[in-house]
């Protein structure tokens, strides 16, 4: 046991943690980026998902169900293989190129498809949790909105999804907190986050034990500094709705959750 | 408007089934401007569901209803036929009319003055300024100035409803649709509710109301409509209808809540 810890290359550890090169910097930078911008379309495409289930239309429920049950019943990390090789074979034409210019920046084909692959797996997960959300809130709501002269999506806008919005932050915020983590699986299709940045340092350097528990620290402060947001927009929605709010450490460690059950 | 003079409601053999269930059979009412009609009746009579029809929060199966002239819920198209009418012009109807419910459905994220300026400001696009001056002078009238920015979940029930009134109203409504809106309320508060109706009906609104509250239908109806299993059974002013009620079944349910 001393021997093993000995052994530890705690010169590289620090460094890993407290001063990592520009290398892991921009894949930290582009693994924050595409959790953001993925779990944005995905609550977007959940969003929509939710209405379509709603609608009177039966094409759309169906669409969206058959999303909802594809999506959810096969594995992100197929989902991902799928958008990114599958996808411009079966479109016919190169659906992710290698760059995509934008002008002022150009981006990886391989982070486009990426975010889109975990865009989409979100989406269905968000969708459950937008019609749960939407579910929740007293049908007399959207009928008194409707008595005075709203159409259904002001209704929506205005009266319902502010209210469910209090039901849908809080599984919301684990599914971001699952986002961050789940891009990891981007490295097995080659885009440079921080997962793969410590793969391709162990794979040099045979030190799996510094770059692998360097690499979780730093999802542990992603998925910290997250947990903190999460729990400032609760504030603000008031999902809690109670004066004598707990501290932000306990809601942070999830200690209020028992306390209250036992209580 | 070209149907100004005729009635404000007018109600034609409209029916409606829930699933198997014929809850309105060949119902038909006119309401004149100005007059205040009480439907009173047991419950499952169907008067909620029909006046819930009349601003097409329920879907008609059959016959026709016309607030102001207009077809509810329909249009003719060019072939005479009915088909359904879109969302907007449903939407622009209901501006009209006013509904207030027997569980308030106020918005709880909203306080009394946003829950009464949120339509005119989106809907009929009235400024702000001037939707606020309006929500204000509206809850004064139903004395409720001083709980301009309290949320509903603060108000009592009483003073629920009294907003869910000014709310109605703030659209300037031709006509106001009332569903049982005491029957909520802990009895020490139907008094202060009551009271506002009172005064509108006093002011000439056109008020269709259910209700069981029959000492406000004595006062303020013009006339009683007493539904009973999806049918209209009787219909007269009150001092007819409660002092020589000619239906029998009128007369039971008389007997069973006097």
């Amino acid at each position: 046991m001393h021997a093993l810890v000995a052994a530890l290359d705690w010169h590289l550890l620090k460094e890993r943690i407290f001063d990592p090169n520009h290398a892991f910097g921009q894949a930290l930078i582009r693994t924050v980026l595409i959790a953001v911008l993925a779990q944005i379309f995905g609550v977007l495409l959940g969003l929509a998902s939710a209405l379509f289930q709603m609608s009177r239309w039966r094409v759309l429920r169906i669409i969206s169900y058959f999303y909802v049950l594809v999506v959810r019943g096969t594995p992100l990390i197929v989902q991902i293989f799928f958008v990114y090789y599958g996808a411009s074979l079966l479109l016919g034409f190169d659906l992710f190129p290698r760059t995509v210019d934008f002008g002022v920046v150009s981006i990886d084909g391989v982070v486009v498809a990426g975010t889109v692959a975990l865009a989409v797996n979100e989406g269905a997960f968000m969708s459950e949790i937008i019609r749960a959300g939407i579910g929740a809130i007293d049908r007399g709501q959207m009928e008194a909105a409707k008595s005075v002269g709203m159409s259904y999506g002001l209704a929506m806008r205005r009266i319902v999804l502010p209210q469910a919005a209090r039901v849908i932050v809080p599984p919301l915020g684990n599914e971001f907190n699952g986002m961050i983590k789940n891009t990891s699986l981007l490295a097995f299709i080659g885009v440079y986050e921080i997962f793969l940045d410590a793969e391709q340092g162990y794979s040099v350097t045979f030190k799996p034990v510094e770059y692998f528990f360097a690499v979780s620290f730093w999802y542990l402060v992603l998925t910290t500094i997250w947990g903190l947001v999460q729990v400032q927009i609760e504030r603000k929605l008031g999902v809690s709705d109670r004066e004598e709010d707990e501290g932000w450490l306990q809601r942070l460690l999830g200690i209020q959750a028992q306390a209250r059950g036992a209580r | 408007m070209s149907a100004a003079a005729g009635p404000i409601v007018h109600a034609e053999n409209v029916e409606k089934y829930f699933g198997r269930i014929h809850c309105l059979r060949s119902v038909s009412l006119e309401v004149a401007r100005g007059e205040v009609v009480c439907i009173i009746g047991p419950s499952g009579s169907g008067k909620t569901t029909f006046l819930r029809c009349i601003n097409h929060l329920e879907r008609i199966d059959a016959g026709r209803i016309e607030v102001n002239g207009h077809l509810i819920g329909y249009r003719i198209k060019d072939d005479g036929t009915l088909c359904e009418d879109s969302e907007r012009n449903i939407a622009r109807q209901r501006t009209e009319i006013g509904f207030v419910f027997q569980r308030f459905n106020l918005w709880p994220h909203k306080t009394a003055l946003e829950n009464i300026i949120e339509a005119p400001i989106r809907v009929r696009k009235v400024p702000e300024k001037e939707a606020v001056t309006q929500g204000e002078a509206l809850l004064e009238r139903v004395g409720l100035a001083e709980k301009r920015n309290a949320y509903p979940g603060k108000l009592s029930g009483g003073q629920q409803q009294r907003v869910a009134i000014a709310r109605a109203l703030a659209m300037r409504p031709a006509l106001m649709l009332f569903d049982e809106p005491t029957s909520a309320l802990d009895p020490e508060m139907i008094g202060e509710v009551l009271e506002v109706m009172q005064e509108l009906a006093k002011e000439g609104m056109t008020m269709v109301v259910v209700s069981h509250e029959m000492g406000f239908a004595r006062e303020a109806a013009d006339r009683i409509v007493m539904m009973d299993d999806g049918v209209v059974v009787e219909e007269a002013p009150p001092a007819e209808f409660f002092g020589s009620p000619r239906e029998a079944r009128t007369q039971q349910f008389l007997s069973k809540i006097l």
